[in-house]
């Protein structure tokens, strides 16, 4: 169970894509991000890993995943949220308000500006 | 000594299209902005995290395409004409099908690929985006002083190179193709392709000067 070349244990999350190098290998920034902020989250305490690769876990094995995987990061997020709801650190209704809020935020932001929170024209 | 700021994209109509989110890129948004409300993270600790794995995992890819492109003069043709169907050739494209355009350097033309969204880096070829290349400070100097920007990157170019300043959109991404480096004619494919750094394609370095 040591795994001590790796960052971090949730390198070692069922299913993750890896590079030849055993590194992971993210299809999108916010793969990464997301990634990142579970691996910073477990090292702060906030959950342990078997509450996280049971919650990943039962995302991964869910019916109806894309058969070639691409959806891999769709379920660590998906995992991700549940999670924080479980713990009682977030409400799924506040994240998919804040979810809607960003696109609206996007949508709002012309192109080469920074995209802000605050941009979302209902906010 | 000219710059040039292309704004190779359309404006008009179909502007709102340049920043769009993705439920998945909204959701992890809203994720890093109630656990910033709340104290548990921090965004740099993230990026930091982030930053480790950009560099291991790094642009290969990029690298393959800029050495195929100066050692089979073909294909360097077809990058030219249709950077989209080349890359996709070498089996790399994005997942949301984003076109791409390749800007060669040459003796008197130097490239620079600007934007400040992530997504319109093209991480297909290049892996992840530095954090530096999200920061607005770097868009912004980039396109007023784009010689000073270089010279931070330790990159001096004569005054009577033009620097061409490219803004990337969400549709339409761009790979520099810096310019081969002298006394390598005898490299194969993989030998040059490792004198190719990501930044070299993004135009804040040339080939064969790592950073």
């Amino acid at each position: 169970m040591s795994a001590c070349e790796l960052p971090s244990p949730l390198a070692s999350s069922v299913g993750l894509p890896k590079s030849p190098e055993g590194d992971p290998v993210f299809p999108e920034p916010w793969a990464a991000e997301a990634f990142a902020m579970t691996v910073h989250l477990h090292e702060k305490g906030l959950f342990t890993w078997s509450e996280w690769a049971e919650a990943l876990s039962r995302e991964v094995h869910r019916e109806g995943r894309a058969e070639d995987g691409s959806d891999y990061f769709d379920c660590w997020v998906t995992a991700l949220s549940s999670l924080l709801v479980e713990k009682g650190v977030a409400d799924a209704d506040a994240i998919l308000a804040l979810q809607q809020s960003w696109q609206r935020a996007a949508e709002a932001t012309p192109h080469g500006k920074a995209i802000e929170l605050a941009n979302d024209p209902l906010r | 000594m000219s710059e040039d700021h292309h704004h190779d994209h359309h404006h008009g109509h179909d502007h709102h299209h340049d920043n769009r989110y993705s439920d998945m890129q909204a959701r992890v948004r809203a994720l890093e902005t109630v656990l910033t409300e709340k104290g548990l993270i921090d965004p740099g600790a993230i990026d930091a995290i982030v930053e480790t794995y950009e560099t291991k995992i790094g642009p290969r890819n990029g690298a393959h395409v800029v050495a195929k492109a100066w050692s089979d003069p073909e294909f360097a043709d077809w990058l030219k004409r249709d950077a989209t169907a080349a890359i996709a050739s070498l089996g790399y494209s994005g997942r949301q099908g984003e076109h791409m355009r390749a800007v060669f350097n040459t003796p008197d033309t130097h490239n620079l690929v600007v934007c400040t969204l992530c997504s319109c880096y093209p991480w297909s070829v290049l892996g992840l985006p530095p954090v530096w290349y999200k920061a607005p400070a770097y868009r912004s100097r980039a396109v007023i002083d784009p010689r000073g920007v270089l010279a931070e990157f330790g990159l001096t170019l004569p005054h009577d190179k033009k620097i061409r300043v490219w803004d990337s959109t969400a549709e339409l991404r761009y790979l520099v193709i810096p310019e081969r480096p002298e006394g390598t004619g005898g490299m194969g494919e993989e030998e040059l392709a490792n004198l190719v750094s990501r930044d070299a394609m993004i135009g804040t370095a040339v080939a064969g000067v790592q950073p």
